[in-house]
């Protein structure tokens, strides 16, 4: 029931409001309510237990194996909630003097520092609110970089078609022209393509290394050379940092630009769908363009630097300059695992997803790239699962949450049929990992054996499985007083 | 090894498994030449305990003191009750991701299924999203899917007053000008503080626009004329954009209701319902708008629909929309957004109510009203502008801004957004608020404060800062 429903007209969580309501008779009559808005009449016990119960509907990291490929859903330390929840932190106005905020602004400087070395890259911005406003970020850097030089025929922006969706939208956010480069039988970029594919039109490539895939591409450098050759420049996405931190820099890989999801790679929570941060990265010669604010350490402290020092940025990107809660999680993040636990996270990373690679490929499963190591994540083909038994990666998918486990992201990429993309993350245990294989067994001998079991997945949650086209013919986007009773019609 | 569970055993018997002798090995199609060399670390310090850390972070938090703050100027420090972020950070919501997996994500869903309910009831629209970055980010969505949707004219312009929010105005400008719009800046009336319809009428010219801004109130506190502003927009082809504080609109006109057709979009700042301030994130944008542009709405949107048993359920939808199907195709490269911030606003507003949001905005309003009349009372301090306001007060001051509330600063007290740099005609000029978090006591203490520095000009050292 929605905590609408439960309302009933003149109670009220009265100990949370002021006490006194004061005339506010010098607002015009005609600019005022004329009707109070319909929300919850409820009490404070009754919105607590209806919240509680709401989260308990919730898979998450801290109650379940989550293996989303590509979202890097490892442990988020608490200690990292609590410490940037202090109250210097959380009452701070974000137009506060720099004097009343050396705090907050050392924790910044000193995330800005450890970025720039894990990452091998000049500058870093921490301004973006998550990754796809770091790609935004990081293609108008490459834009301003190549107005600035006043090569304006520069008008597409490489991107692999197994790329995440945010690259293009990214780029065409940022006005340029896409254009697909096809990924090789391999898994790495087709080279030859990449090769027809660059000259004087060539903005710059968008990459994430270990690719969507889950394999690291070899031909990395070779890939550098040939955009750089023809004048464009490298974007990094920094979606699977977690795979490399602290073995592969990207800006020893010859990146010019890149972005890093903190809520991925240094654990920051997710939150049921963000917040992020994004921050950006640059090679010396973007280094003007980097969005604001940046934090600076000078003599007599540290401070911002905002649109007035930095005349050739691309701008502000938020009205106060980033998620400053997130940054400090992510700070609290890396002092906690420290230079060597950097390290640490890509090795732990990759073992675990290569061992649970090799343990479901024991199994019977297909991997999509069996050629290949495995990076943080791998592909399983469930083709033929789906020719043999008629029951398809979506069908596994939701049988695995009746199992207690999260399902691994499902067709993505595009190019692999039926795929389930895992990503274990370093902060799972072994026998979590073998606990996963043996329900994926599990289901497929329910696949072969009682496959309506599968197809009809989930048995075990508080709803089974919903009717998504009506969901989209039939919108029913917000509660509205009076419809509660015909809406379930 | 923080966070990393293997035992000596459990990485032996795994290697075996995969036919490895090292981790080492795993990293073999890496070229060799590319692997990161541990002095290129060395700036990275080495790990703490939790118990350092704590003390480290505890030391830079108490740093950064707990003044007593009078600026508003787009966040705003509310009380927050104790249940919203105790809740808010269950592990259930703070550890889960976007709701990929509708059965295994009913609570986030249905919460933002109430969300979006309570922010169509506020604004007065059929549809909200279920959040952008913050309210500026917002405005830049809202400015690209009002072009994209305006079926009545092909034009690329939009009207923006210049007495919106500096940085909302910056913002937009970063995200919206390499997709070669045009921004035309609409001034305010000198003497009243508001955008009047003659200087739209004015900044448009002959050329058709696509949307109009209106901010309500807007940047100075002052309350714009909305309706007129709407009908002008709607007489124009163009659709209007409003920009609201959510906790205003507990008391003001809502935007579904402005004018004779209503606002067609309504975006902005969700801090005020249960965000910390944060020094400025994370907040949440909020974006809703008329059923007809619901398919121009960015981010992600939950819709109730049914199961395979006919019960009722939440899941994402219009996913044709976004970047995960649509690619470059897409109406925002919008993905992650700020789910746990709105989770907390829709504890926040499940607590309060429409009544005691109501509350809190009549107190705010009260509290700037006396704050005002207290600083009023000091020789040349008088109010900028003479039309009606809410919640937020511009001042013209006897005496150069930044000194004084550099000297403010000295004494624990923030006293406002200094308007000088942005608006150079008001200077020496002063923005204050003061929610209702702020006591009869604290205004008094912060008018005595400037009376006394107006008083005696000092010439004051307190630029300096100490650094932990």
């Amino acid at each position: 029931m929605l905590i609408q429903e439960q309302s009933r007209t003149g109670r009220r969580a009265t100990a949370q409001a002021p006490l006194h309501s004061p005339e506010v008779a010098d607002i015009p009559e005609g600019l005022r309510r004329r009707a109070r808005p319909a929300l919850p009449e409820v009490s404070e016990m009754q919105a607590v237990r209806h919240y509680t119960r709401l989260s308990q509907q919730n898979f998450s990291i801290d109650t379940h194996f989550y293996p989303l490929g590509s979202c890097t859903m490892k442990y988020n330390p608490r200690a990292c909630n609590s410490l940037a929840m202090l109250p210097g932190f959380l009452g701070r106005h974000p137009l506060a003097p720099e004097t009343h905020g050396q705090g907050l602004l050392a924790c910044l400087f000193d995330l800005q520092e450890i970025l720039k070395a894990v990452t091998g890259m000049h500058a870093v911005s921490l301004a973006p609110s998550a990754g796809a406003q770091g790609e935004f970020a990081g293609v108008a850097m490459i834009r301003a970089y190549h107005r600035a030089r006043g090569d304006h025929a520069r008008t597409e922006i490489l991107v692999p078609d197994a790329a995440h969706g945010t690259n293009p939208a990214s780029a065409v956010m940022c006005g340029f022209k896409v254009r697909e480069i096809p990924t090789g039988s391999d898994g790495d970029v087709d080279l030859d393509a990449l090769r027809a594919a660059v000259g004087p039109q060539t903005a710059g490539i968008m990459l994430t290394n270990p690719s969507t895939v889950g394999v690291f591409d070899r031909n990395i450098q070779a890939i550098a050379q040939a955009v750089h050759a023809a004048g464009g420049l490298l974007y990094y996405d920094g979606a699977n940092l977690n795979a490399i931190l602290g073995q592969v820099r990207p800006g020893d890989m010859g990146f010019d630009v890149i972005h890093m999801n903190l809520h991925k790679t240094f654990s920051t929570p997710h939150g049921g769908g963000g917040p992020g941060a994004g921050p950006v990265g640059v090679s010396k010669r973007l280094e003007p363009y980097l969005p604001v604010p940046l934090v600076a350490h000078e003599d007599a402290g540290y401070l911002w630097l905002t649109e007035s020092d930095r005349p050739e940025s691309i701008g502000r990107l938020t009205a106060f300059g980033g998620n400053m809660g997130i940054l400090l999680r992510a700070y609290i993040y890396a002092r906690l695992i420290g230079r060597e636990g950097m390290g640490r996270v890509a090795e732990f990373a990759t073992l675990n997803a290569n061992y649970l690679l090799a343990r479901l490929q024991e199994a019977g499963f297909e991997a999509a790239y069996p050629e290949r190591r495995a990076s943080h994540e791998f592909i399983v083909t469930l083709k033929r699962e789906a020719r043999e038994f008629g029951v398809n990666t979506m069908d596994f998918a939701k049988r695995l949450l009746d199992y207690g486990y999260h399902a691994p992201t499902t067709y993505f990429p595009l190019l692999v049929p039926e795929c389930l993309l895992i990503e274990p993350t370093e902060t799972e245990s072994k026998e979590d990992l073998d606990g996963f294989v043996a329900a994926m067994t599990a289901i497929r001998h329910e696949a072969q054996e009682t496959p309506e079991q599968v197809k009809g997945a989930p048995h075990s949650l508080p709803v089974r499985r919903l009717d998504d086209v009506r969901a989209a013919r039939q919108l029913d986007l917000a509660w509205t007083p009076g419809a509660s009773e015909d809406a379930h019609g | 090894m923080p966070f990393i569970p293997h035992t000596p055993d459990d990485i032996a018997a795994m290697l075996a498994t995969i036919g490895v002798d090292s981790i080492e090995a795993l990293f073999d199609e890496i070229p060799a030449d590319l692997r990161v060399g541990a002095p290129a670390l060395n700036a990275i310090p080495n790990a703490l305990s939790e118990m350092e850390i704590t003390r480290l972070m505890q030391a830079r938090a108490r740093t950064d003191g707990q003044p007593l703050c009078f600026i508003g100027a787009g966040a705003y420090e509310h009380h927050i009750p104790a249940a919203v972020w105790q809740i808010a950070t269950r592990g259930e919501f703070y550890s889960a991701y976007t709701p990929y997996q509708a059965e295994a994500s009913q609570g986030t869903l249905q919460l933002l299924y109430e969300f979006q309910s309570m922010m169509t009831a506020l604004t007065g629209l059929d549809a909200s999203n279920a959040s952008l970055y913050d309210g500026a980010s917002a405005l830049a969505e809202a400015v690209l899917m009002a072009v994209r949707a305006n079926r009545q004219t092909k034009s690329q312009r939009v009207l923006i007053p210049r007495a919106l929010h500096p940085a909302y105005r910056r913002t937009l400008r970063a995200i919206i000008e390499p997709q070669g719009l045009e921004l035309v800046e609409v001034d305010f009336d000198p003497r009243g503080g508001h955008t009047p319809v003659e200087r739209l009428e004015a900044a448009a010219g002959s050329e058709e626009c696509a949307a109009v801004v209106i901010n309500q109130p807007n940047f100075f506190g002052i309350l714009e004329a909305v309706d007129e502003l709407t009908d002008w927009a709607h007489a124009h082809k163009a659709l209007a954009i409003a920009v609201v504080n959510p906790v205003a609109l507990a008391l003001l006109s809502p935007p579904g209701d402005w004018g004779a057709k209503g606002a067609d979009i309504a975006c902005g700042e969700a801090q005020p319902l249960g965000m910390p301030l944060s020094s400025g994130g994370p907040y949440a944008g909020f974006l809703c708008c008329k059923q007809e542009y619901v398919r121009q709405l960015p981010g992600r949107i939950v819709g109730r629909t049914l199961d395979l048993d006919g019960k009722p359920g939440f899941t994402l939808t219009l996913q044709a929309r976004e970047q995960h199907i649509r690619r470059g195709k897409a109406t925002s490269n919008i993905c992650t957004n700020q789910g746990l911030l709105v989770t907390a606003a829709t504890i926040h507003m499940a607590l309060l109510g429409a009544e005691g949001l109501e509350r809190v905005a009549a107190n705010c309003h009260a509290n700037t009203r006396r704050l005002g009349e207290l600083l009023g009372a000091i020789p040349g301090v008088e109010p900028l502008f003479e039309r009606p306001v809410f919640h937020e007060l511009a001042l013209r001051l006897p005496a150069p801004t930044a000194e004084l509330l550099r000297s403010l600063a000295a004494e624990d007290i923030l006293g406002g957004f200094d308007l000088g740099p942005d608006y150079p005609e008001l200077d020496p000029a002063l923005l204050v608020c003061a929610t209702e978090m702020r006591t009869e006591d604290e205004l008094r203490r912060y008018a005595d404060t400037l009376a006394r520095l107006i008083a005696t000009p000092v010439t004051s050292s307190s630029g300096q800062v100490s650094q932990v």
